[in-house]
């Protein structure tokens, strides 16, 4: 009941703006791809176009291999959670997830007992007389689900369902999201601009920027190695520091690191080094000192003044109690390969993406 | 959501005054709307020479006219409901989905017949239909205009008061697309594969039941009130039989006022309770 999902060459441009620019993307059969971005990227049309909500200027759809550009939308085969509540306010829960199958006409017995189970599956099953108004926020959006899976589709279309709701209820029906969808090894998009969100859960994360897609990949992949400057920034935190390329190893802080992925044909790069790959000793006469601390609960990232410039690093909240603005400080980098860029900076400065605060 | 809101347990302590004013307040607009309706009725049952009698009444029902064009009203008023709601509902929300750009010019065409008086209207109406016999007479949509023509029920009528409901239908059915998520909704009815008729009948109507209740209230209101129009272009409705029927006798006359307005008060109780059942459903 699995389907591939193919974007090819995909353009939209609404009026001056351009939402795709010519995204091309495979999900395969049973995969989870996360599509992240800044808002505006484009993931949303993304998505709208698989649900034949909006039709690309060109280029084409394909789900398992069909052109399902000019299907409309009542007649594609991919269930949709929407980002705002979309339930039916003048149904109730059951009939809000028997909606699809009452529209196919299968006899009130069956899609009745459909409707239990799939509120059963989603965690509800106590909640089907109630309505909409009647519902919390990720009630809603787990009948939502429920009722994007009744009609068994082959494709489940997931836009920023999450966004709403308050974060522990995020984290929760997220994992749940992802449970069901390996129990049901459903084809599943999911939009979002929650960088979280999209690692913890995604097969793949496939990263947008101007209707383009950046980088796709594994998680870990894309965190650890990002393609671009702009999904190293987008995709966590990232500090920038100057090295100096010798070989296949780059001196940085006084330090020697081997260089992972393509060197640059100047020697003098950019170091690409993780907050959390920073190790911070406190030494009276060290090199370094700590100018702030901000406290991110599990951990706290230090600004810390090196040589020229500064440098974020994520110290685990236990020993942060010594590292107190003014420390004196020796950094060392953790000794693993590290990638190099074109140098961007000629001094040691941290890009701060979304999230360092 | 509000009961939640805990205001009403503060408002008990503090309706203590406003509660004074709220029956003197009560008192004169029961005063301002029921003396004269009072006054009225006693003058329908009551001569110095017969003393009470319910014989105005009974006049009334055998009078020559009464069912005929209270009839005629309420089939104009029926027609006239279902041609402005086919009319405006699809057409405002294709606009709102597929054109909001449109939304400005729509409202002020919606709005229009608000400030062009029902006299200038007809006249405008009138001079049309003379003028038009000539420069359309070639066409079929004259003859199709021929076709549709019944001196028992006249079509035109029917044209006109669309034309003069509009702003207060567009009213109302903007108020209730307004409260509803439109575009998530009907994309989640696509989604789950409904047709555009399925989305409007299984989806929007419901979710608008109060608001096309209230657009029904208006038009039938004015519908069964209207006067100007009906009467110059020679019709005879129920408003325009009242008044030919006051000139000569004007006990009558105030006995089929009161008639009527029991009559469109009892239909607008059976519609808001018909649109109420359901919705409570």
């Amino acid at each position: 009941m699995t389907a591939s999902v193919e974007f090819r060459g995909l353009r939209r441009a609404f009026g001056r703006t351009v939402a795709l620019d010519g995204l091309d993307l495979t999900v395969a059969p049973g995969e989870f791809v996360a599509l992240l971005g800044p808002s505006g990227c484009g993931k949303t049309t993304a998505l709208r176009c698989v649900a034949g909500f909006e039709r690309p200027d060109s280029g084409a759809v394909l789900v398992d291999g069909k052109d399902v550009t000019d299907v409309p939308a009542n007649k594609r085969d991919a269930g949709m959670v929407f980002q705002s509540y979309s339930l039916f306010p003048n149904l109730n829960a059951r009939d809000n997830v028997a909606f699809g199958l009452r529209v196919r006409k299968v006899p009130v017995a069956t899609r009745r007992a459909r409707a239990g189970e799939l509120l059963e599956l989603v965690g509800l099953p106590t909640h089907a007389d109630r309505y909409p108004h009647q519902l919390s926020g990720g009630q809603q959006q787990r009948v939502a689900l429920a009722r994007a899976l009744a009609l068994e589709p082959r494709v489940l279309l997931l836009d920023e369902p999450l966004s709403a709701l308050d974060a522990k209820v995020r984290v929760s029906l997220r994992e749940e999201i992802r449970r069901l969808q390996l129990d049901l090894g459903i084809t599943t998009v999911f939009v979002t601009h929650d960088q979280e969100e999209a690692l913890s859960i995604a097969d793949r994360v496939a990263v947008l920027r101007d209707g383009r897609l950046e980088q796709v990949g594994a998680p870990a992949e894309v965190y650890d190695r990002p393609a671009t400057p702009f999904v190293a920034e987008f995709v966590g935190t990232m500090n920038h520091l100057a090295g100096q390329v010798s070989g296949d190893q780059v001196t940085v802080l006084g330090q020697i690191l081997p260089v992972d992925g393509p060197v640059p044909e100047d020697p003098s790069v950019d170091v690409l080094v993780r907050p959390e790959a920073v190790k911070v000793v406190p030494s009276p006469d060290g090199p370094a000192e700590v100018v702030a601390a901000s406290f991110r609960g599990a951990s706290v990232r230090l600004r810390l003044a090196v040589e020229g410039g500064e440098v974020l690093a994520d110290v685990p909240g236990h020993e942060a109690a010594q590292l107190g603005p003014g420390t004196r400080v020796t950094v060392r980098l953790v000794e693993r390969p590290v990638l190099v860029a074109e140098r961007t900076v000629t001094v040691p400065a941290p890009v701060v993406a979304a999230d360092a605060v | 959501m509000a009961a939640l809101t805990g205001l009403e347990r503060v408002s008990g302590t503090v309706t203590r005054r406003p509660k004074a004013w709220r029956g003197v307040v009560f008192a004169l607009a029961a005063a301002y709307f029921l003396v004269p309706l009072g006054t009225s009725v006693w003058y329908t049952i009551y001569t110095p020479t017969a003393g009470v009698s319910l014989s105005a009444y009974g006049e009334l029902l055998t009078a020559d006219g009464f069912v005929r064009s209270l009839s005629l009203s309420l089939g104009l008023a029926v027609a006239t409901i279902a041609v402005v709601l086919l009319l405006a509902l699809p057409a405002m929300l294709a606009v709102r989905l597929f054109a909001p750009g449109l939304r400005v010019v729509m409202e002020v065409l919606c709005t229009l017949p608000l400030v062009v008086p029902p006299i200038t209207f007809v006249a405008g109406i009138g001079t049309s239909l003379r003028n038009g016999t000539e420069v359309l007479a070639p066409t079929p949509f004259w003859a199709t205009l021929i076709a549709v023509q019944d001196p028992a029920f006249p079509v035109v009528l029917v044209l006109a008061y669309v034309v003069l409901v509009l702003p207060f239908v567009y009213r109302s059915l903007d108020a209730g697309l307004r409260t509803m998520d439109v575009r998530t909704l009907v994309e989640a009815a696509r989604n789950l594969g409904a047709s555009w008729p399925y989305v409007l009948v299984r989806v929007i109507v419901p979710n608008l039941r109060s608001a096309l209740a209230s657009a029904s209230f208006l038009t039938l209101a004015l519908v069964l009130g209207e006067y100007t129009v009906a009467s110059l272009l020679g019709y005879e409705p129920f408003a325009v039989w009242i008044v030919t029927v006051s000139g000569s006798k004007g006990q009558l006359s105030v006995a089929v006022s009161i008639l009527s307005l029991l009559l469109i008060w009892l239909l607008l109780l059976a519609v808001s309770t018909v649109f109420g059942r359901k919705k409570g459903k």
